[in-house]
């Protein structure tokens, strides 16, 4: 019997470990909301800071699951989460008025940032409208980087394309199918022009040698939306707890921490539930 | 480009100073891991004993599927565990997605193949005449049982080696079934993909370093029983 010793002692320990796991996940009584938001909210670290005081309000548990706008999206449609938080307007509008989510509202905003070599060799800097400097771009037949991925940067980048007489798409058009971080990456090997969320871009800074080209036009403006999902259609979500965080981001409390919220040095995301005369 | 070394003293720092974020990572991954390949030992090995030693229709077949599902790619499972426990899914009602017990069902499924195919390879390589020989002299079903465990016992844990080594390394599975809900659900992979997202390479790589420590330690431990008692 001592030849199965090893083995024994193996499983021993096995089972010991299975039987914690099982004791320890029934511990876990709170009351439970499921957010799902993008990859860039999360990354900011703004979350880690604006959560904590709601889950001891309210004695609950916020779990994060950030994804892309779109698969966020595509999680609360099949009613795996409770509420996103999301930033890709047109696709929060579908969303909405296919039923899925009810009482959208504004929470913050910031800007996307047309970053490329500082040999520029389109000639964009300083222009002040992103659709002009995407024909350049396209027309001076440099690179240019696309995310590719569904996600709320992908979805204006294309909407940028859109509105110029440019089709995306041949040699010069790189679809990466990878988060901003990679993204940059690659736009940064590749001497490339890239559309960036501001907070990944200066998360990224010191590693990266292509700069900030184009900034400031309004249609970078890159705002922020939260949705309960509609618990007509899916009847298990936790609307209430959904709700109360709605009511939570967008109070006077919420709109505080999120102005106050700095990263590298510098204010990530500015307010918009409230206006900001009303914020002192 | 010196990642390696920051990352090495970053590595070196939040074991020791206990880091409570890293830690609660590093239990998380300890506790899947070890449950999942627990529950597909259970349900492994006495599978890969019947197909190594019962003869019967379709074996051949049943073979090359399970040796085919060797190389099933993570994300493909965790696609389609998702499609089953998502709410719209046919278990839907449980809730299991985004918990620990979405991901270790997932990890189950995805070590399974590994368990049957190589514990049926280990009872193969088991010598046929000492087996035979037990027969003939009158053993038992439980004493042919014992007998083939304790022959083909380091192939067994060697199975089960190659099993935990599989889910703790995984990400696909646990990022898609578990979210990588902080504080919950993040596993040790999880986090690694996360903060190279985030552009901290170095700690990624300090995480990386603690994965693989651990599992050092855990195969040391193993090798120690193994080769404490051929000697």
């Amino acid at each position: 019997m001592s030849k199965n010793k090893s083995l024994i002692i193996g499983m021993t320990f096995l089972v010991l470990i299975a039987s914690i796991v099982f004791i320890g996940s029934t511990a876990i009584a709170q009351d439970r909301l499921v957010l799902a938001t993008t990859t860039s909210t999360e990354n900011s670290g703004l979350l880690d800071v604006l959560i904590p005081p709601f889950e001891e309000k309210y004695n609950a548990r916020v779990d994060v699951v950030s994804v892309g706008t779109g698969k966020a999206i595509s999680l609360a449609e099949n009613g795996d989460a409770d509420i996103i938080l999301v930033h890709a307007r047109d696709a929060e509008n579908e969303f909405v008025e296919a039923g899925f989510g009810v009482n959208r509202r504004d929470v913050m905003y910031n800007d996307f940032i047309i970053l490329g070599p500082a040999s520029d060799p389109a000639g964009v800097k300083g222009m002040e409208n992103a659709s002009e400097a995407f024909s350049e771009i396209a027309q001076s037949n440099s690179s240019f980087v696309s995310r590719g991925d569904d996600s709320g940067t992908n979805k204006k980048e294309l909407s940028i394309w859109a509105s110029t007489d440019v089709e995306p798409s041949g040699n010069w058009y790189i679809e990466t199918g990878q988060g901003m971080g990679a993204s940059l990456n690659v736009a940064n090997e590749k001497e490339a022009y890239i559309l960036a969320d501001r907070g990944t871009y200066l998360a990224y800074s010191s590693d990266l040698d292509i700069e900030i080209l184009v900034e400031g036009d309004s249609e970078l403006f890159n705002p922020y939306g939260i949705i309960p999902v509609n618990p007509a259609y899916h009847t298990h979500v936790n609307y209430q707890m959904a709700m109360s965080f709605v009511g939570y981001i967008t109070s006077h409390q919420g709109q505080k921490i999120i102005s106050e919220y700095t990263a590298y040095g510098k204010v990530l995301f500015y307010p918009s539930a409230i206006r900001p005369k009303d914020m002192k | 480009m010196n990642y390696i070394f920051i990352a090495l003293r970053d590595a070196f720092k939040l074991i020791i100073t206990l880091d409570p974020e890293v830690s609660n990572v590093v239990g998380t991954s300890l506790k899947l891991s070890l449950t999942s390949t627990f529950f597909a030992a259970l349900l492994g090995i006495p599978l890969g004993i019947l197909i190594s030693k019962i003869e019967f229709k379709g074996k051949y077949l049943l073979n090359t599927i399970l040796n085919t599902l060797l190389s099933l790619p993570t994300v493909v499972l965790g696609l389609f565990v998702y499609s089953v426990i998502s709410r719209r899914g046919i278990f839907g009602e449980w809730g299991l997605l985004f918990t620990n017990k979405g991901i270790i069902i997932g990890q189950v499924l995805l070590i399974l193949p590994i368990v049957v195919a190589l514990v049926r390879n280990a009872i193969h390589d088991v010598d046929e005449k000492m087996y035979k020989t037990a027969i003939s002299l009158g053993a038992t079903g439980s004493q042919k049982f014992r007998l083939l465990i304790s022959e083909a016992r380091y192939g067994i844990i060697g199975a089960l080696i190659t099993s935990y080594g599989r889910v703790i390394g995984e990400v696909g599975v646990s990022m898609m079934l578990g979210g990588n809900i902080k504080g919950f659900t993040r596993t040790i992979t999880t986090a690694i993909a996360m903060e190279t997202n985030k552009g901290r390479f170095s700690f990624a790589l300090a995480l990386g370093i603690i994965l693989l420590s651990i599992s050092f330690i855990i195969n040391f431990i193993l090798y120690y029983f193994q080769s404490g008692e051929s000697k």
